[in-house]
């Protein structure tokens, strides 16, 4: 009995530590290529309104990109104990700032692949995915997409 | 077919509104997916394969709303929107829908 329970307790302290030692490692690394990429995208202009250029003449198309990023354990449970207190949950906020800042990425790099300049009317959608196991965030799908405007003499 | 997400297409003007086209589907996850996910779970990360299998969802509805939109004889698509709802547990719905238009 004493066993039984010391092997539980064990195995939550391990997904904890393994949780925090690789999800500190993931994150890092994520933000390190994001910060990268976001330089090597940086020729490309995201807006959030509707209307294009007076002058515009070339080809508009819908461009997406979305991304399914997953918490960690450290930080699920890290999350839960906050929810006790109360206050700012920065175990989430990071991961919702990851999932946007690549969905919005994978948006540029869209429109960087047709050759368009510029993306106007950029909209954000979150959705929580695996809400089953235990009503928790757990995952998040975060969407861009906007409208591509890609200059007539970029065709050729 | 044009497709885009604000009122209008820039250098056309819109001779007809055909009215609302739409595209859905509905997909679960599998046992193996959901296998790996969880793992994912305790160390956080992007889950590639539902990245995957929402972006081929979403591609589906996207097909089923141009399929729709060229029934009625459009030629262009405006102002698409993008929704997502779980329905239950382990499965989730994918909306796509816009207004259909013959642009000249």
């Amino acid at each position: 009995m004493e066993l039984d329970k010391l092997v539980q307790v064990g195995l939550f302290v391990a997904l904890l530590l393994i949780g925090y030692g690789c999800g500190r490692y993931n994150e890092q690394r994520h933000f390190r290529s994001i910060k990268q990429r976001e330089q090597t995208h940086a020729g490309i202009l995201c807006f959030s309104f509707k209307t294009a250029p007076a002058d515009f003449t070339g080809r508009a198309e819908l461009v997406t990109g979305s991304v399914v990023i997953s918490i960690d354990y450290f930080k699920k449970v890290a999350a839960a104990l906050r929810g006790l207190l109360g206050g700012r949950i920065s175990a989430y906020e990071s991961l919702l700032e990851r999932a946007r800042r690549e969905a919005l990425l994978r948006m540029k790099e869209e429109a960087k692949a047709m050759g368009a300049q510029r993306i106007i009317n950029v909209k954000l959608e979150t959705a929580a995915i695996s809400k089953n196991a235990h009503k928790n965030v757990g995952a998040v799908e975060v969407i861009a997409y906007g409208t591509a405007l890609r200059e007539s003499e970029s065709l050729e | 077919m044009i497709i885009s997400n604000i009122e209008t297409i820039p250098g056309k003007t819109i001779t007809s509104h055909l009215g609302m086209v739409q595209g859905n589907t509905v997909r679960a996850k599998h046992v193996g997916r959901d296998f790996m996910a969880s793992l994912k779970n305790i160390v956080g990360g992007e889950l590639k394969g539902y990245t995957e299998l929402l972006n081929d969802a979403r591609r589906e509805a996207s097909e089923r709303m141009i399929s729709q939109a060229e029934a009625v004889g459009a030629n262009a698509v405006v102002n698409v929107r993008f929704s997502t709802s779980s329905v239950s547990a382990g499965a989730a719905e994918l909306f796509v829908y816009g207004t259909a238009v013959v642009v000249e």
